[in-house]
């Protein structure tokens, strides 16, 4: 079986199903809302940056100027040279970073005018795949992927039915009780992906998620991010992989010396 | 895996020394709290020992031999027909010479010594009694009689008392202080060590409340743990403590102060532990908390 041989179990012609089968899942919906919410100044968008710039200390401005909306369901490529901000958008558009002018609308609401206490909800309704997965390798894989869960104060057999059911979906119930470090990359990265869409994000940002796997690999990777989107998740997936940009064909938002140019789609090329 | 260990907080350097640091404050919490309640237990008796009593000292006489018995007799006709006094003994030689024995020794005969007569008075509760004219009365038939009323020097021992107690209590609420100090450090290098994590937990929506549990929750077990840990070697010592003085003797044992604590004393140094986790969650849980709210 192809799965087995190449170590994962979301190749895509074993793929097609699962649509229906994603759909059947009971993926947790975020809790203040799964999906994105129509809004009054915020425009009708997933996230909508304006006029957003940030700097470290007193260095130069990272990102100048980025005007950007993102609407729901939509599937997007960040790409741009190393340095030119990527990885800084991504923590903006994650929360992790307040700009230092600008504003920043998620799911309609102004982040800046969140109160911390409010911030978790928010913060609920995106997943994100780090580039270096960030699993915790003190915790089994199956704890790993129930983290956003049990942060959102879940009931534990709703989460144990939840994880297995999703651990299973990638490939992974024989791993469940695995600590990442005894899994092999492609493994690890299904953990990690399977703990940024356990919680059925709005959004889901996936920071260079084919940068540590081979070509075929990250091929499925793209399949697996587009059964999502079908779903309705909104999708933005940074990456230098330029074939696979081409390949898919999905719009592009570019990042050059901080600045944001949007490049629409092309015909995908399968 | 239950909703608190998310943050391998075990795996710290500080798992596993806070433990025995703060086991050590809690020993010498221990013993300062023992001996501010054996303070107070001593003060306690000697109060009611000494409270309601005055003693009278008929000196012998410079010459022409010793006191003879029909003064002795009329003095004590004197105090017992005296309002507000309820009894009044003399002392018998040998009672005498047991008092002088811890300090004299066995090598000297009390009987050769020219002692005063002592006489022990008990005074009835709330009725008046008048010591200067009582002494100027007993004077009249031994000349140089004292009546000792006991308050001055009593108070003098009361004042060092309470100021042990005093002392006591400051070294209990510094080693407090320590112990929070302790904690505040602790945590903030758990932060530090686990910023990753955390950082990853917020990501992922979790609460600043929630992060916090996980550091107080490890505070308190330490805390416990070296509460425990501090505690067995201090009921140790006072076991030893109280052995020691039961062997001592009964001379000194009556200004000794109290070591057979009483059962509040107990209760208050068994729950030295679970103070200890109780001041380290709450510490921890303030400090993660003001910590992270200066977080973006």
């Amino acid at each position: 079986m192809l799965a087995q041989t190449a170590g994962i179990g979301y190749a895509k012609e074993q793929f097609a199903p699962t649509v229906a089968a994603a759909a059947r899942l009971r993926l947790h919906p975020s809790r203040t809302g799964a999906w994105a919410r129509p809004d009054r100044e915020g425009g009708t968008g997933v996230v909508r940056l304006e006029n957003v710039a940030l700097r470290y200390g007193r260095g130069p401005e990272v990102l100048q100027d980025v005007n950007l909306e993102l609407e729901a369901g939509a599937f997007h490529f960040l790409t741009g040279a190393s340095g030119a901000g990527k990885s800084t958008l991504l923590r903006v558009l994650y929360l992790a970073e307040r700009p230092t002018r600008g504003r920043v609308w998620m799911f309609g609401q102004d982040a800046a005018g969140v109160a911390r206490a409010d911030l978790p909800a928010l913060r609920r309704q995106i997943g994100v795949v780090f580039q270096d997965f960030r699993l915790l390798d003190h915790l089994s894989a199956l704890d790993n992927v129930a983290l956003p869960l049990r942060v959102a104060g879940i009931d534990e057999a709703v989460i144990k039915e939840h994880v297995v059911d999703l651990l299973r979906w990638v490939g992974l119930e024989d791993y469940l009780d695995v600590r990442p470090s005894r899994l092999s990359g492609g493994q690890q990265q299904r953990v990690a992906i399977a703990r940024a869409i356990i919680n059925r994000p709005s959004l889901l940002l996936a920071d260079e998620p084919t940068g540590n796997v081979d070509d075929l690999i990250g091929l499925r990777l793209l399949y697996l991010f587009e059964e999502l989107n079908r779903l309705g998740t909104t999708i933005v997936i940074a990456t230098h992989n330029a074939a696979l940009i081409e390949r898919f064909g999905y719009s592009t938002i570019l990042l050059r010396d901080g600045r944001v140019t949007m490049r629409p789609g092309t015909a995908r090329k399968l | 895996m239950a909703g608190t260990s998310t943050l391998p907080l075990d795996q710290d350097g500080s798992a596993r020394f806070l433990p025995w640091l703060i086991g050590l404050m809690v020993f010498l919490a221990a013993l300062a709290t023992g001996a501010g309640f054996a303070i107070d237990m001593t003060l306690i008796r000697w109060d009611d020992g000494l409270r309601g009593t005055l003693t009278v000292q008929l000196p012998q006489p410079a010459i022409g031999g010793p006191l003879s018995a029909a003064s002795v007799d009329q003095a004590l006709l004197l105090l017992r027909s005296t309002a507000g006094v309820t009894s009044a003994a003399a002392l018998d030689a040998s009672a005498e010479a047991a008092l002088l024995q811890p300090w004299l020794g066995d090598s000297v005969e009390a009987g050769q010594l020219p002692l005063p007569v002592l006489i022990d008075v008990q005074r009835a509760e709330g009725v008046p009694l008048d010591v200067a004219d009582l002494t100027r009365r007993l004077a009249a038939i031994v000349p140089g009689t004292t009546v000792e009323t006991h308050g001055a020097w009593l108070e003098q021992l009361f004042r060092v008392a309470r100021l042990i107690e005093i002392g006591a209590a400051l070294v209990v609420t510094l080693i407090g202080t320590v112990a929070v100090l302790t904690v505040i450090f602790t945590t903030r290098t758990g932060l530090m060590i686990h910023a990753p994590i955390v950082d990853l937990l917020h990501v992922m929506g979790a609460g600043d409340t929630y992060i916090a549990r996980q550091f107080q929750w490890q505070a308190f077990r330490l805390g416990l743990r070296g509460g425990i840990i501090g505690l067995v070697p201090a009921f140790v010592a006072f076991g030893a403590l109280e052995f020691a003085a039961a062997q001592g003797g009964s001379g000194a044992a009556d200004l000794a102060p109290e070591l057979s604590l009483p059962l509040l004393a107990w209760l208050v140094i068994g729950l030295l532990p679970l103070a200890m986790g109780l001041v380290g969650l709450v510490t921890a849980r303030v400090t993660v908390l003001r910590t992270l709210a200066r977080m973006p």
